[in-house]
């Protein structure tokens, strides 16, 4: 059976206790966008300012939620921060596949297989600390939550920027 | 007179109580979510399927005959139990949710029409406030709430005119979140003055109080068997005869009917016009097993022992923990049930709840499904503790002491 001290490592508690890049970010300019789990009521808003050539300059977490999720909220936020968005992008899938999430894709028959996609050349660094997570399924949701909120963002900046020539 | 409790005995009667976590003993404390149950219960299902199952209503030959015997038996120990008048009226469901949904459906689509008001409470599980939210959808009928006061209690102050021209209320007779017992005759006789039919969710209330429907007032009542030692997959909605009676089935099918031509049907007499289908046999037996367990404690008991621990319990965790523990619902003992919804320091319930289960400390997190309470207390989620006849004063130091251990490591 895991224990407590899968879940809790000390960098989370550490995340926890002092949150980096809380606050907020004038919007617009910045994308704001908003998580919600509805199990546990956890509320997540993720600011994200990115340059015309496609960089996360700055980003702001705000909300409320439990330990696990505001710990991966701020351990998303200094990972990402300075990144491309494509490197944004990548960081999110590989965390994913740490939290064993299959996402569905077609196969080459065209057929929908699960999958949980291997991103090999990423380094997760501190967000291994969460790997934990994983033994402690109904938990998985708190650890994704600003994860899928920043690929909301991701997603609206892509919209929004205009289309390479 | 009342006995006292000998929950040390009542202990040895769950078996699960014997499963350790952990190296822990289980300290069992969200019967509010779903309570253990009794070998009693369990022997008695176990023994129906050994022996007698058959299906009901059907076989003319001996185990169908019995098995028929112990299911109409298992509804009059339910009818006795919450003092309806007879067994005609009480009618097997799922789980309340269903009872609920049963009266919306077959009570609501014959007598509510667009503009008419039904009032509810705010603080409704969501099994009393989604199935009216639905009709309101399709119907476009009005939705009229007692807002919750202070201390936990509704607050009354507005009743006679929300009351007003409405044509149904519901509300439920203690909350699963605040423990709150609301005064449900009071309301009852206000809703018949205006001329509304009166719906009581007893969910959380059968299991801990003596129930007479009767003195509720109300004209139905729905129960969920699972959380008062009975199994999962049945429940009652009792309701007055001749409500019923008027009432269109709600789901069709085998049993609900007397007569079936190709150009119509003819529904069933009561109360199984509205059992459509092969029933819960086998839980039906659990949960007359289950009345019958409850009865030989003796509900004056459950309660009595019920107020005392809930006591023991406010008392330890608020001499403990002072400011850090900010507990909701009614201050007094007397004046609610044995749900206790806690906030800890500023930490999140499920991180509470979790280092809990590390200590073998079983609590609820979140919302319950009661979310427009959250709302209305202004918080996200809660940690729920809630007691039941097996569970004593060392469940609540269990409690106390895992809390200590959750503040040592967010420290
Ligand atoms: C007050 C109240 N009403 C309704 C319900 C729903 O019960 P069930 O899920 O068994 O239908 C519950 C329990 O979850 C409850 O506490």
């Amino acid at each position: 059976m895991p224990g407590l001290e899968d879940l809790y490592r000390e960098i989370i508690l550490d995340h926890y206790r002092n949150p980096r890049n809380r606050g907020e970010l004038p919007s617009p300019p910045a994308y704001r966008v908003e998580g919600f789990n509805p199990l546990c009521g956890d509320e997540i808003v993720v600011y994200l300012d990115v340059s015309e050539d496609g960089r996360v300059v700055d980003l702001r977490i705000s909300g409320q939620g439990c330990s696990i999720s505001q710990s991966s909220a701020s351990m998303m936020s200094s990972a990402v921060k300075g990144k491309t968005v494509d490197e944004a992008r990548s960081l999110i899938r590989a965390f994913k596949a740490m939290m064993s999430i299959h996402e569905q894709r077609l196969d080459a028959d065209g057929q929908p297989e699960d999958a949980v996609i291997e991103e090999p050349g990423v380094k997760l660094g501190d967000l291994e600390a969460l790997q934990g997570v994983v033994k402690f399924p109904v938990r998985i949701k708190c650890a994704t939550l600003s994860w899928n909120t920043l690929q909301q963002g991701l997603d609206e900046a892509d919209q929004a920027a205009p289309s390479p020539a | 007179m009342t006995m006292q409790l000998d929950v040390e005995r009542i202990k040895k009667d769950f078996p699960i109580l014997d499963v350790g976590v952990r190296g822990h003993r289980l300290v069992y404390l969200d019967s509010a979510a779903s309570s253990q149950k009794p070998q009693a219960v369990l022997d008695a299902m176990t023994r129906y399927y050994e022996t007698t199952h058959a299906n009901v209503h059907r076989g003319v030959y001996a185990i169908a005959e019995e098995a028929t015997r112990l299911f109409e038996e298992a509804r009059a120990k339910v009818a006795a139990f919450i003092g309806a008048p007879s067994p005609r009226g009480v009618v097997f469901t799922k789980n309340v949710t269903e009872g609920i949904n049963l009266v919306a459906q077959s009570w609501g689509r014959a007598n509510l029409r667009p503009g008419d008001a039904v009032l509810l409470t705010e603080i409704e599980h969501h099994a009393n406030l989604v199935p009216w939210l639905m009709l309101k959808e399709w119907l476009g009928i009005e939705l009229r709430y007692i807002p919750l006061g202070e201390e936990g209690q509704l607050d009354l102050s507005d009743l006679d005119r929300l009351v007003d021209g409405v044509k149904l209320v519901g509300l439920t007779a203690m909350s699963n979140v605040l423990g709150t017992l609301p005064p449900v005759r009071r309301i009852a006789d206000a809703a018949h003055a205006a001329g509304a039919v009166v719906l009581v969710d007893a969910a959380q209330y059968v299991p801990h109080l003596v129930t007479d429907v009767a003195e509720l007032g109300a004209d139905f009542v729905g129960l969920t068997a699972h959380k008062m030692l009975g199994p999962t997959g049945i429940g009652v909605l009792w309701g007055r005869e001749s409500l019923l009676d008027e009432m269109p089935p709600f789901l069709g099918g085998g049993e609900m009917i007397r007569d079936v031509r190709l150009d119509g049907f003819t529904p069933n007499e009561l109360p199984w016009k509205f059992e459509a289908g092969t029933p819960p046999i086998a839980e039906a037996v659990g949960l007359g097993a289950a009345v019958d367990y409850l009865s030989g404690l003796g509900m004056e008991s459950v309660r009595a022992h019920e107020i005392e621990l809930t006591a023991y319990a406010l008392r330890t965790l608020t001499e403990r923990f002072g400011d850090d523990i900010v507990i909701h619902g009614p201050a007094e003992p007397g004046m609610r049930g044995g749900v206790v919804s806690f906030s800890f320091k500023d930490l999140h319930p499920h991180d509470v709840s979790q280092v809990l289960d590390e200590w073998g400390v079983c609590v609820r997190a979140g919302h319950h499904c009661a979310k427009p309470l959250m709302r209305r207390l202004g918080v996200g989620a809660t940690a729920r503790a809630s007691f039941y006849v097996y569970n004593d004063e060392a469940d609540v130091d269990a409690l106390a002491d895992a809390l200590d251990k959750t503040s040592d490591l967010f420290a």
